[in-house]
C-alpha cells in the first residue's frame, strides 16, 4: 500500500509539474516518456506495480486520449488480483477501454462469474458495473443465471445494481427475459425506494422501445404513480404512461386525474414539466388535464428562468398540431420570445410560429417575422427567412392566396442586409413565374425594383435572386411598362460584379427585351408620327405600344454600347451571348430607320424579328420530377429485355425503329424549339447573319448516324434512366443550334426540376447520418426482445412448461381461462414480425388479451373507479377493445 | 437514458468522460470537441440545453468547469439539470470544497462516485447521503 501510494504520488507530482511546464514546453515530451515507463512497468511480475502502471495508463487514456487497447490483456490480469484496490483499477481500465471487438474479452467471463458470486458485495458491484458497460451477447448469455441470483440478493446495493444491469442483459440476450423478468416485475412492488427507483428506470427504458408489451403492467405503474413521493420515480412512471397511453387510449382517462393532482401539488419543476409533457403528448384529448397543462405552460412562458421559458415553448410546439388554440392563447409570449437573447429560445419560438401558419395568418406572421429578421443577428435572420420560405412554398405554395403579396415579400427579403438565402428566393421567383400566370405582372414589377438597385449587385449572396429577376424580366417582358428601363438596368456598369453565368442571363434577357421592343415597333400598324413629337419616349414613361423610332434607336444604342465591351470578354458564355445580340443588332439596325420612311408593314426586318419573337414565345412551364414516367410507353417497346442479340437477328432492319422510338421519348419542348429554329433557318438564309445555321442538319445527321450505329445503347439508356438523361440529350442537341439562346431558359428549367425533386430526400439523409452509432443496434434488437417479453408476460404454454422459473405467477392469477397451446404455434409462425402481428392472434382465441387483463385489474382497484361512471367490466372491454386489434 | 457524461474545462480539456454507449475512440474525441464548442460560448443566462446531433446535451457550468450530460431527446431536461447539481454537491462534499485539481488528481475516485451515481446510463442513486456513505466504505478498503 505504502509503495503504491508513493508511486501514485510520484505520478501525480510529475503530472502537476508537467501541467505547469506544459504551458511553455508542451506536454508531448512528458507524455511519451511516461508512456515508455508504463509500457515497462506494466510487464512487471509484481501485481501492484502492474496495477499502478495500468492506472496511470487509464488516466492518460481518459484525459489525454492515449490509446490503451494494447493493454487489454494486462487489465484482465490485474482484475484477477485478490486485492480489492487492484481489482478496482483493473475493472476501471476494462470499462474504459473494452469494446465488442476486444480480443481478450472471452478471458474475463470466468473472472466476472467469480466476482459476481463473491461474498464481498463491493466486488460484486464492481463486476456488475463492468458488465453493464461491456456486456456482449456472449457475456450476457453466460452470466444470466448469476444476474438472476443477484436479483434476489438480500443486499440492497447488489440488488439495485443487478436491476440496472438487467437492461443491458435483456438487450443483448433476449432469452434472459424468461429467466429474470418475474423477479424484475416483483421489484415493482418493493418497499425499498432505491430498488423501486432502479426498477422503474429499467422499465422506463424498456417501455420506450416497445410500449405494447408492457401494457399488462399498467396496474403496477399506476400504483407507483399514485403512491410514490419520489420525483425521479414519478418522472419515469409518467414517461411510461406517456408511451402506454398512445397504444391504449383508454389508459389516458385513467391517469389523467392523478397527473392533474400531481400538477397541482408538486413544487418540483422537473416533475411539473414531465406532467405537462405527458399531457400534451399523450393525453391531449383529456380536456381538463390539457387545460391545466396549458395554464402551467403559461406560467413557464412568463417565468424569468430561460430554461422554463424554453421548455414552455417546447411543450407548446408538441401540442400545436392538435390544439392550436393553446398556441394562439400564448401568442404574445411566443412573439416576445423571438427577441430573446438565447438562440435556443428564439429558434423554438420561430418553429412554434411557423407551426401555426395557415392561409389566413400567413401575411401577419410573416410581417412579424420580417421585422424580427431585420433586427436579428445574421444566423437567426437567415433562420427566419428560411422558415418563411419553407412554410410558404410547402405543397406548391398551398397557403399562399395572394401571390402579389408573396412576391413583394420575396423582394423585401432580398433587401434584408444579412440575407444569405438567395438561392432559394431566386428559385421561388422563377417557380412562381412559371406556375402562376396571374402573378407575372407583379413578378416583373418586383424584378424591376431589384434590378434597378445598383446596391444589390455588390452582395454576392443575392446574385441568384438577381439572376432570377433578370430572367423573369426578360421572359415576361410583355408585362413590363418600361422595357427601356429594364434594358438599362440589365446593362448598368455594376453588372461587372456578377459571375459570368449570371451575366450571361442578364445579356440574354436584354436580348429578349430588345426583340420584344422591336416586335412592338415593327408591328405597329401605322407608322408612328414623326419621332420629333415623342419627346418623352426615351424616358420610358410612354406605354409599351407607343414605342417610337427615337426610343427604339436609343434602346439599340445603349445595348450596343453596353455589350460591345463584352464581345472580347474571356468567358465564352458571356462573349457568345453578347455577340449574338450584337450580331442581331447589326443586322436589324439600318432597317429601323427604314421603317419610318417606307411604311411597308412586311419587311425583311419585321419578319426576322417575328421569328426571334417566335423563338422566345414558347412558354416554359414547370416540369414535375415524375414527368418522364408519364410519357406513355411506345407500343411494342420492350424495356425489360436484353437486346444484345437483337442486332444479329434483325440486322439493319432494326435501326430505324430504334431511332423513331427514342425521338418520341424525348420532350415535346425540344420539338417545338427545333421547329421554330428550323423556320428561322429557312427564312434567314438571305440574311446570312448566323453563319452556323448549317449546323442543325449536320449535327442532326451526325446524331442520327450515331444513333444508328449505337442504337441499342440509346434505347437502353433512355428507357431506364429518368428525364435527367434524356434532358441532357436535349441539351446536347440544342447546343448546336444557332441562337444558343434557349439553353439559358432550359437550364433554368433543369435547375428547377432538380430543386423540386430533391429537398425532401436531403433532409432525411441528414438525420440518418448524424445519429450516434449505437442507435441502429438498439432498434434492430427491439423486436425479438419485445417478443421475449410478451412471452414472459403472458406465460406461454410450452415455453412456460419448459422453463423452470414460473415467473408469472402473480399475473397468471389474474389471467383465467386462457388457452395457450395454439398461441405458441402462431408465435413461432410469425417469427420476427412486428409486435402487432404477434399479439393479434391472441384476441381471436383467448377470452382476454393481456391488455384487457391489465385494464381489468386496473379497473378492479375499487378506488380507481370514479363514482357513477360505467364500470370497466370485462365484456364491455372486450367489445371496445376489438377494433384496436383488428 | 444517458449517452455520456463529460467534464471539461473552459479550454476544452476533458477532466472526466464516461460513455454509456460504445463509441470509437476517434468518435469520442470528435464528440468531446463538439460538445465543448457547443457549450463554451454560451452566455450564463442562456438555457442549459443544447441540441447535439440527434440527442441533447444538458450542461451546467461551475466556475471554469462544464458538466455536460448527453441524453435522449425525450428525457427530462430539468431532472438531469438537477442531477448534475446533485453530482457536484456530492463531489463538493467528498472533496470538501472541490476544485478542478481535485478532479485531476483523484480521477479514479471521481469515477467511483460516478459509478455509484449512474449505472448503465440510468441514474441509480439520488440520495447524496447514501453515496457519501458508500464512498467512505470504499475508501476504507483502499
Amino acid at each position: 500500500m505504502a509503495s503504491s501510494n508513493s508511486l501514485m504520488d510520484n505520478l501525480f507530482q510529475r503530472s502537476l509539474e508537467d501541467l505547469i511546464k506544459g504551458l511553455r514546453l508542451g506536454e508531448s515530451f512528458f507524455l511519451s516518456k511516461s508512456l515508455e515507463d508504463i509500457r515497462r512497468e506494466i510487464k512487471s511480475t509484481d501485481l501492484s506495480t502492474k496495477s499502478i502502471a495500468l492506472q496511470k495508463l487509464t488516466y492518460l487514456a481518459a484525459l489525454h486520449g492515449v490509446d490503451m487497447s494494447w493493454a487489454a490483456f494486462h487489465a484482465v490480469e490485474v482484475v484477477s488480483s485478490s486485492r480489492f484496490s487492484d481489482k478496482r483499477i483493473g475493472y476501471h481500465a476494462i470499462t474504459q477501454s473494452f469494446n465488442d471487438q476486444t480480443p481478450v474479452l472471452l478471458l474475463i467471463t470466468n473472472q466476472l462469474r467469480k466476482d459476481l458470486n463473491s461474498s464481498n458485495e463491493h466486488e460484486v458491484s464492481l463486476a456488475l458495473e463492468c458488465l453493464s458497460r461491456i456486456g456482449t451477447d456472449d457475456l450476457a448469455r453466460d452470466l444470466t443465471s448469476e444476474v438472476f441470483t443477484l436479483l434476489g440478493s438480500s443486499k440492497a446495493l447488489v440488488k439495485k445494481k443487478a436491476i440496472g444491469v438487467v437492461l443491458r442483459v435483456f438487450d443483448k440476450y433476449h432469452d434472459a427475459v424468461k429467466v429474470c423478468f418475474k423477479r424484475l416485475v416483483e421489484n415493482l412492488e418493493s418497499s425499498d425506494p432505491q430498488i423501486l427507483s432502479a426498477v422503474v428506470g429499467v422499465f422506463c427504458e424498456l417501455t420506450t422501445k416497445d410500449p405494447r408489451s408492457y401494457l399488462p403492467l399498467a396496474p403496477e405503474f399506476y400504483k407507483i404513480l399514485v403512491d410514490s413521493r419520489n420525483n425521479w420515480d414519478l418522472i419515469k412512471v409518467l414517461k411510461i404512461f406517456a408511451k402506454l397511453a398512445l397504444v391504449e387510449p383508454r389508459l389516458a382517462k385513467k391517469v389523467a386525474d392523478p397527473i392533474c393532482e400531481l400538477m397541482r401539488r408538486t413544487v418540483g419543476k422537473s416533475l411539473l414539466f414531465e406532467c405537462i409533457r405527458t399531457v400534451v403528448s399523450s393525453l391531449s384529448d383529456q380536456e381538463t388535464a390539457l387545460k391545466l397543462a396549458v395554464a402551467k405552460i403559461r406560467e413557464f412562458l412568463v417565468d424569468d428562468d430561460r430554461n422554463l421559458k424554453y421548455l414552455g415553448l417546447h411543450a407548446l410546439s408538441i401540442v400545436a398540431p392538435k390544439h392550436l388554440w393553446a398556441v394562439l392563447e400564448n401568442k404574445e409570449a411566443v412573439v416576445k420570445a423571438l427577441s430573446d437573447e438565447d438562440p435556443n429560445v428564439k429558434l423554438e419560438a420561430l418553429h412554434l410560429l411557423m407551426s401555426m401558419v395557415n392561409e389566413d395568418n400567413v401575411s401577419e406572421i410573416s410581417r412579424i417575422l420580417m421585422n424580427y429578421a431585420i433586427k436579428s443577428d445574421p444566423l437567426f435572420c437567415n433562420e427566419i427567412i428560411a422558415s418563411i420560405l419553407l412554410a410558404c412554398s410547402r405543397n406548391s405554395y398551398e397557403i399562399i392566396v395572394d401571390f402579389d403579396w408573396y412576391l413583394s415579400l420575396l423582394g423585401e427579403m432580398a433587401r434584408i442586409p444579412h440575407c444569405q438565402r438567395g438561392q432559394e428566393i431566386g428559385h421561388q421567383l422563377i417557380d412562381i413565374g412559371t406556375r402562376v400566370k396571374d402573378a407575372r405582372l407583379e413578378l416583373v414589377r418586383v424584378s424591376r425594383a431589384l434590378l434597378i438597385d445598383p446596391a444589390l449587385l455588390g452582395n454576392q449572396f443575392l446574385h441568384p435572386i438577381l439572376s432570377a429577376a433578370a430572367w423573369a424580366s426578360g421572359e415576361f417582358v410583355e408585362f413590363s411598362k418600361t422595357p427601356y428601363e429594364i434594358a438599362e438596368a440589365l446593362l448598368q456598369p455594376r453588372t461587372s460584379l456578377l459571375a459570368p453565368s449570371v451575366r450571361a442571363i442578364y445579356i440574354h434577357s436584354t436580348f429578349k427585351v430588345l426583340v420584344f421592343s422591336l416586335g412592338v415597333y415593327f408591328s405597329a400598324q401605322e407608322p408612328t408620327s414623326s419621332p420629333l413629337f415623342e419627346e418623352s419616349a426615351s424616358s420610358g414613361s410612354s406605354p409599351v405600344n407607343g414605342i417610337t423610332y427615337k426610343s427604339i434607336s436609343s434602346l439599340v444604342n445603349i445595348i450596343e454600347l453596353g455589350l460591345c465591351s463584352l464581345s472580347g470578354t474571356l468567358d465564352v458564355e458571356v462573349q457568345e451571348r453578347a455577340k449574338n445580340v450584337l450580331g442581331f443588332i447589326g443586322m436589324i439596325k439600318h432597317k429601323i430607320a427604314e421603317k419610318v420612311t417606307t411604311q411597308e408593314s412586311e419587311t425583311e426586318a419585321s419578319r426576322a424579328v417575328a421569328f426571334m419573337e417566335d423563338v422566345f414565345s414558347e412558354e416554359l412551364g414547370p416540369v414535375t420530377s415524375t414527368a418522364q414516367e408519364k410519357v406513355p410507353l411506345p407500343h411494342g417497346l420492350e424495356l425489360k429485355e436484353s437486346l444484345e442479340d437483337l442486332q444479329e437477328i434483325c440486322g439493319e432492319f432494326l435501326k430505324p425503329v430504334v431511332d423513331s422510338n427514342s425521338n418520341s421519348n424525348s420532350f415535346s419542348s425540344s420539338e417545338n424549339i427545333s421547329f421554330s429554329v428550323a423556320k428561322l433557318r429557312i427564312s434567314d438564309q438571305e440574311e446570312a447573319s448566323s453563319s452556323s445555321s448549317s449546323h442543325p442538319p449536320e449535327s442532326a445527321s451526325l446524331l442520327a448516324e450515331h444513333r444508328k450505329r449505337h442504337g441499342l445503347y440509346y434505347l437502353s439508356s433512355q428507357k431506364s434512366d429518368d428525364h435527367n438523361d434524356s434532358n441532357g440529350d436535349n441539351n446536347n442537341t440544342l447546343n448546336e443550334y444557332p441562337p444558343a439562346n434557349e439553353i439559358s431558359a432550359d437550364s433554368f428549367n433543369n435547375k428547377k426540376k432538380r430543386n423540386q425533386s430533391k429537398p425532401r430526400p436531403v433532409v432525411v439523409k441528414l438525420d440518418e447520418g448524424d445519429e450516434l452509432k449505437t442507435k441502429p443496434n438498439v432498434s434492430s434488437n427491439d423486436e425479438p426482445l419485445s417478443l421475449a417479453i410478451q412471452t414472459a408476460l403472458m406465460g406461454k404454454g410450452k415455453e412456460k412448461e419448459r422453463e423452470k422459473y414460473n415467473h408469472e405467477r402473480d399475473l397468471d392469477s389474474r389471467i383465467k381461462g386462457r388457452s395457450s397451446g395454439r398461441e405458441n404455434k402462431t408465435k413461432k409462425k410469425n417469427g420476427e414480425k412486428s409486435t402487432l402481428h404477434s399479439t393479434k392472434p391472441m384476441v381471436e382465441k383467448t377470452t382476454l388479451s393481456p391488455l384487457h387483463m391489465g385494464l381489468a385489474a386496473l379497473a378492479s382497484m375499487s378506488r380507481l373507479l370514479p363514482p357513477g361512471q360505467e364500470s370497466l367490466g370485462e365484456p364491455s372491454l372486450e367489445q371496445k377493445g376489438k377494433p384496436m386489434w383488428s | 437514458m444517458i449517452r455520456f457524461i463529460l467534464l471539461q474545462n473552459r479550454q476544452g480539456k476533458t477532466r472526466l468522460a464516461k460513455y454509456y454507449v460504445p463509441l470509437e475512440e476517434s468518435e469520442k474525441h470528435k464528440v468531446e470537441y463538439e460538445v465543448h464548442r457547443l457549450v463554451v460560448n454560451r452566455d450564463a443566462k442562456f438555457t442549459n440545453f443544447v441540441e447535439f446531433r440527434t440527442h441533447k446535451v444538458i450542461y451546467r457550468r461551475y466556475a471554469g468547469l462544464f458538466f455536460s450530460v448527453c441524453v435522449d431527446i425525450t428525457d427530462n431536461e430539468l431532472a438531469y439539470l438537477e442531477s448534475i447539481h446533485l453530482f457536484v454537491e456530492i463531489l463538493d462534499h467528498f472533496f470538501s470544497n472541490v476544485c478542478e485539481l481535485d478532479l485531476v488528481f483523484n480521477f479514479h475516485k471521481v469515477y467511483l462516485i460516478l459509478d455509484e451515481f449512474i449505472l448503465a446510463g440510468e441514474l441509480q442513486e439520488t440520495s447524496k447521503r447514501a453515496i457519501i456513505e458508500r464512498m467512505s466504505e470504499l475508501e476504507k478498503l483502499q
